[in-house]
């Protein structure tokens, strides 16, 4: 190895800043998986037996499918039997009724995180759901939105207070049967968000969650729904961290998006799991299936992206284009340094006619980190006047990393007008050279070329989802150049 | 200003520079002249702390202190700009922001606060003009999708900007049509102060007839072979550079 690329991974050192514990008690259920635990999980969330049923049957079907294995992903065999399927702070069962009665040390851990619950603290204009474990800890601002008539709380909640839009739009569309993590997590999911917008209201701020997993050996499974009904519109942000700890932990959420004719959902991820130690010990293990159906005409569907953590991360954030003229997007920046492997992409099924979408993926790749685009576009016999953008980039900093790409094409109408353009490039020693010719420190140069090579992705996120986008992408790249 | 002595450079086991002399004293122009592979471009690449050579014998003083230990950003700080030959791309960044970086960073070495982005904006607007550069170069990527003469420019409104003590041009003149040869040089004149000291590095004797220089060196095989004031420039125009050479070999 050169002495370049032990400076390289020098400036990439950095250690994970969200790595700490919070102590507190917690009602854990001991590992393992058969159906008494999911009626267990049901029983605990006082379910609807609507729910308990449909668990069952997301669990009989998981037991008949095996792990994925297409992926280029080198995984270690896991043990579904050896994690705990539900961790819960206690005294959840006298849920807290408002801000005042939650534990104060969660909320010192989410202080910690820089997600401030209490609402004076917070960031104007962003409502927070925090999932600490298994469980919704806290929801903010719902008075304020419920006067808009935007329901946002806990998906325990939903199931309760809701269970005629939960029976409606649960599973369809990512089905209980979808592939084995899915499946997995529908049998078993604990808690998420969900969020319904009326027809022709625009949420009136941004809304968001904030994943936490913090007792060990447990999974997290949470499942997100987000309805928008006909001409509304809402932007919802998503941010995650874990502890730091030398076992890998699992973590397989649903995301399902629905989005109704003429309305548009936006929705951005900062994801910053525990992407284990510089030996690959450790880390999350991060399994997401995420989707949004644009199932009414003109609809639009927008998911954004920053993917830093995790030891592993296989997710592709997909838009089925049902409507006439919907639109659906997918911007993204996925790092893997140190061992880190990430797995991701999109689909983009254009179903309707003059169906559109964009795909931007922007790839870094340092250490001994495998980063890997997959990406289907599929434009189906109905889908007269489809139209297909895809830019797919790679960065690679060092000599050990690497960078892959699998763009998967099936166009089945002749019409279709599909374009795909993909660069792999290597931060230039001349480009370091240039910024520290100018006086500019090896580090501030190394961050400007990775600011500027995702910057078509950021200035997709909102506002202060940039800011904390970039800062999480220097820190996960200190030390990488010297 | 600079000094430098018996200076002896390598990439992997090629010697390229093998005892070159030189003194700079601020308030001069110098320019470095000589044949393809003398030399020019390392010592420029050298001077300004570029990876890849090796230095193996000599020593260069800047102000007194050791140029050769200091890192190539410590040097910039300290005063030291290289207007490069083939100015990097670096896509996506925008040219103001690298600027206001540079500057900033050359500022706070300085002791002088840091200018925001309306002090900024306006300092730059004023030497755009003197570059005859247009305001949108600003909010373009860093050299992306700049004609060549363009990047010249751009390296040369670096320069205006951040005020170097010591100036190091490599080969600026290279690509330029008569009318950007003339606007660089503009440039590069309008910072000739007795404070400053520039060093052109260049193959033509075309560009000292808009910038002249005070001292006019010819270097070949390695070292500095002749010195001379700008008739010797005009000699080389005249006559080519075999017949230094040739004359080192008598000697």
């Amino acid at each position: 190895m050169s002495t370049k690329t032990q400076d390289l991974e020098r400036v990439f050192g950095e250690k994970y800043r969200h790595g700490f514990v919070t102590d507190i008690e917690s009602d854990t259920v001991p590992p393992g998986l058969d159906e008494d635990v999911i009626r267990l999980i049901s029983r605990k969330k006082r379910e609807p037996q609507f729910m308990l049923d449909w668990r069952l049957k997301a669990f009989r079907h998981w037991l008949t499918m095996g792990e994925p294995d297409w992926a280029h992903l080198r995984i270690a065999p896991m043990d579904y039997q050896a994690i705990s399927y539900f961790s819960a702070p206690k005294r959840r069962d006298d849920a807290p009724k408002s801000l005042d009665e939650v534990d104060p040390k969660l909320l010192e851990t989410y202080e910690k995180l820089g997600v401030p619950l209490h609402e004076r603290a917070r960031l104007a204009g962003v409502a927070v759901d925090a999932v600490f474990d298994s469980v919704s800890v806290a929801t903010t601002f719902k008075e304020k939105l419920a006067k808009a008539g935007v329901i946002f709380c806990p998906f325990s909640d939903a199931v309760l207070n809701h269970p005629e839009l939960i029976e409606r739009y649960l599973g369809s569309v990512v089905p209980h049967t979808d592939n084995f993590f899915a499946a997995l997590n529908s049998a078993v999911f604990s808690d998420g968000s969900f969020v319904y917008v009326p027809k022709g209201v625009r949420c009136p701020m941004e809304l968001s969650t904030y994943f936490r997993i913090n007792a060990a050996n447990t999974g997290q499974f949470e499942r997100t729904l987000i309805v928008a009904d006909e001409g509304s519109n809402v932007s919802y942000l998503e941010g995650c961290t874990a502890p730091m700890r030398d076992e890998n932990q699992l973590h397989a959420a649903v995301v399902e998006l629905v989005a109704l004719a003429d309305a548009q959902i936006k929705y951005s991820t900062v994801q910053n799991w525990y992407p284990g130690d510089e030996e690959g010990r450790g880390g999350i293990y991060n399994f997401v299936t995420k989707r949004g159906d644009c199932r009414g005409a003109n609809s639009h569907i927008s998911w954004t992206q920053v993917e830093t953590g995790s030891a592993i991360t296989w997710k592709y954030p997909s838009c089925v284009l049902t409507g006439d003229n919907s639109v659906g997007e997918f911007y993204s920046v996925a790092l893997a340094n140190h061992c880190q492997q990430a797995d991701t992409g999109t689909k983009m099924i254009h179903i309707g006619r003059n169906t559109r979408s964009t795909i931007v993926s922007k790839g870094i790749s340092a250490g001994r980190g495998q980063n890997t685009y997959r990406g289907l576009v599929k434009i189906l016999p109905s889908a007269e006047g489809a139209r297909n953008y895809t830019q797919c980039d790679s960065l690679l900093m060092g000599d050990r990393c690497g960078a892959h790409t699998f763009p998967y094409m099936e166009i089945k109408n002749p019409g279709a007008v599909v374009e795909h353009e993909a660069t792999t490039s290597k931060i230039a020693d001349d480009q370091l050279f240039y910024c520290r010719s100018r006086g500019i420190s090896q580090e501030d140069a190394v961050n400007m070329i990775v600011n500027g090579f995702c910057k078509a992705v950021f200035k997709e996120l909102p506002m202060e989802f940039a800011v904390e986008a970039q800062n999480l992408l220097s820190v996960s790249l200190e030390g990488a150049v010297g | 200003m600079l000094s430098i002595r018996d200076l002896h450079a390598q990439i992997g086991d090629r010697k390229i520079l093998k005892g070159l002399d030189l003194e700079v004293a601020a308030g001069e122009v110098h320019a470095i002249m000589g044949p393809n592979g003398s030399g020019k471009s390392t010592l420029a690449s050298v001077l300004a702390g570029r990876e890849g050579y090796e230095v193996t014998r000599g020593s260069v003083s800047y102000l007194g202190e050791d140029l050769l230990a200091m890192e190539p950003e410590e040097r910039a700080r300290a005063g030291v700009f290289l207007a490069f030959q083939y100015p990097v791309e670096i896509p996506g960044v925008n040219n103001a922001y690298l600027l206001k970086a540079a500057l900033n960073a050359v500022r706070k070495q300085r002791g002088e606060p840091e200018l925001d982005a309306f002090e900024f904006l306006e300092l730059v607007r004023g030497k755009m003009k003197l570059m005859q550069m247009d305001e949108s170069f600003l909010n373009r990527g860093v050299n992306e999708g700049f004609s060549g003469g363009e990047k010249k420019r751009n390296e040369i409104l670096q320069m205006a900007v951040l005020e170097p003590k010591l100036a190091l041009l490599d080969e600026t003149d290279s690509g330029l049509d008569i009318d950007a040869l003339r606007v660089v040089a503009k440039g590069v004149n309008s910072l000739r102060s007795p404070e400053r000291a520039i060093v052109l590095v260049t193959h033509y004797q075309r560009l000292l007839d808009y910038i002249e220089p005070d001292r006019v060196h010819v270097l070949s095989d390695g070292r500095i072979r002749k010195s001379g004031d700008k008739g010797l420039a005009l000699e080389l125009e005249r006559r080519g550079y075999d017949w230094i050479r040739q004359e080192a070999e008598v000697a």
